[in-house]
């Protein structure tokens, strides 16, 4: 378990100085894409410790327990956020949560028809 | 019942996880029951936690919902950044480079395709309803990639709890609206091969909502959809805060 532990705190630390470092760079006071530095660290730490044949359990544990607490993780997030406020504003929520997911769909099926007429 | 109120006063963060254990159960009970499981469990569980952090406002006046009231302070720790970070970073275990090879150069155009495609328009939204600030903006835009993204995004750029909030509200929206419209679609999109639900999960993203609607629509399209929508929250976390943030603040400046 404190293996695969060990190596997400390892990739997190790693990617939220990169992301640190980036912010500095451009000159914005915020941690800027740490997380997915820190989720390409891990995919590649992941494949390294794998190739070098020492993955087993004990990584798969510690990773998978984190992976499958970020729903809960959320749900606690959602519950203690200000949602008394944000619901003045909940029409731009309905229209931003739906009317992309048409345009989206309209999309793929102009992507899919030209995908087919090159095949 | 005096020793008890100390005990939950004491073990803020062991009280949340038997509040959200409990609100996970309820909720994917609801989900079988009421729904036949069509809308994902995970997606009702935040809806429902947005309402009681609705609920939790109306009683305190406070900035942090459910969390203002006492014995639910835990809530902030267990759904604060770092624990929230550091679990999502874990998420990147379900992909590989395997994975990132099948799904190729379509599923790469339709990540980003579709995180610019809903980062902009939600971004567009946001502004059409009278929001001005790039952080405020780049948040509700990534919000409406997922319901991940979108508090990322903004904790990274320091947006304020309502706006977060909102991001988040966006995003389960969405996710809901993909696991429904998806089958009723899937026919006029032409979403009936493997490498059809591999752009389809590569544009839509929201990795639940994709294998719901998909769930829905034909079951052996599941796993193509999700190989490419595995990679959205990850690729969003990074480009949303970061390329997008820029882009953004250049064009309103």
């Amino acid at each position: 378990m404190i293996k695969g532990l060990a190596l997400l705190a390892f990739c997190f630390l790693l990617g939220m100085w990169c992301g640190a470092l980036l912010g500095t760079w451009l000159g914005i006071d915020a941690n800027v894409g740490g997380v997915g530095f820190a989720m390409i660290f891990l995919l590649f730490s992941k494949e390294y410790v794998m190739r070098k044949g020492a993955w087993d359990e004990e990584f798969a544990f510690g990773l998978g327990f984190w992976n499958k607490l970020y729903i809960p993780i959320v749900i606690a997030m959602a519950a203690s956020l200000n949602v008394k406020s944000a619901l003045s504003s909940g029409i731009l929520a309905l229209l931003a949560g739906i009317l992309p997911v048409f345009i989206a769909f309209g999309l793929i099926r102009i992507l899919l028809k030209k995908l087919k007429t090159n095949l | 019942m005096k020793e008890l109120e100390v005990i939950l006063d004491k073990n803020g963060l062991i009280v949340a996880f038997l509040f959200v254990g409990l609100l996970t159960w309820a909720t994917d009970l609801i989900s079988k029951k009421a729904f036949n499981g069509r809308v994902p469990g995970s997606a009702l569980a935040i809806g429902l936690g947005l309402i009681l952090g609705y609920v939790g406002g109306l009683f305190s006046e406070g900035e942090n919902g459910l969390a203002d009231l006492s014995y639910f302070k835990g809530l902030t720790v267990l759904g604060g950044s770092l624990f929230r970070d550091f679990a999502i970073v874990a998420t990147a275990t379900g992909a590989s480079f395997l994975l990132i090879r099948k799904s190729g150069l379509l599923g790469l155009v339709s990540l980003v395709l579709g995180i610019g495609l809903f980062f902009f328009l939600g971004a567009s939204l946001a502004w059409a309803m009278g929001y001005r600030d790039v952080v405020s903006l780049c948040t509700i835009g990534a919000g409406a990639c997922t319901y991940i993204v979108g508090p990322v995004t903004g904790g990274a750029l320091g947006a304020s709890s309502e706006v977060i909030a909102l991001s988040i509200g966006t995003g389960v929206v969405k996710t809901i609206a993909v696991t429904i419209f998806t089958p009723m679609m899937a026919k006029w999109i032409g979403l009936d091969s493997p490498g059809a639900a591999m752009a389809y999960g590569g544009i839509m993203g929201t990795s639940s909502g994709v294998a719901a609607g998909l769930a829905a629509t034909d079951p052996q399209l599941v796993p193509y959809g999700s190989v490419t929508a595995t990679f959205y929250t990850g690729l969003g976390c990074l480009i949303c805060p970061s390329l997008f943030y820029l882009v953004l603040s250049t064009l309103l400046s």
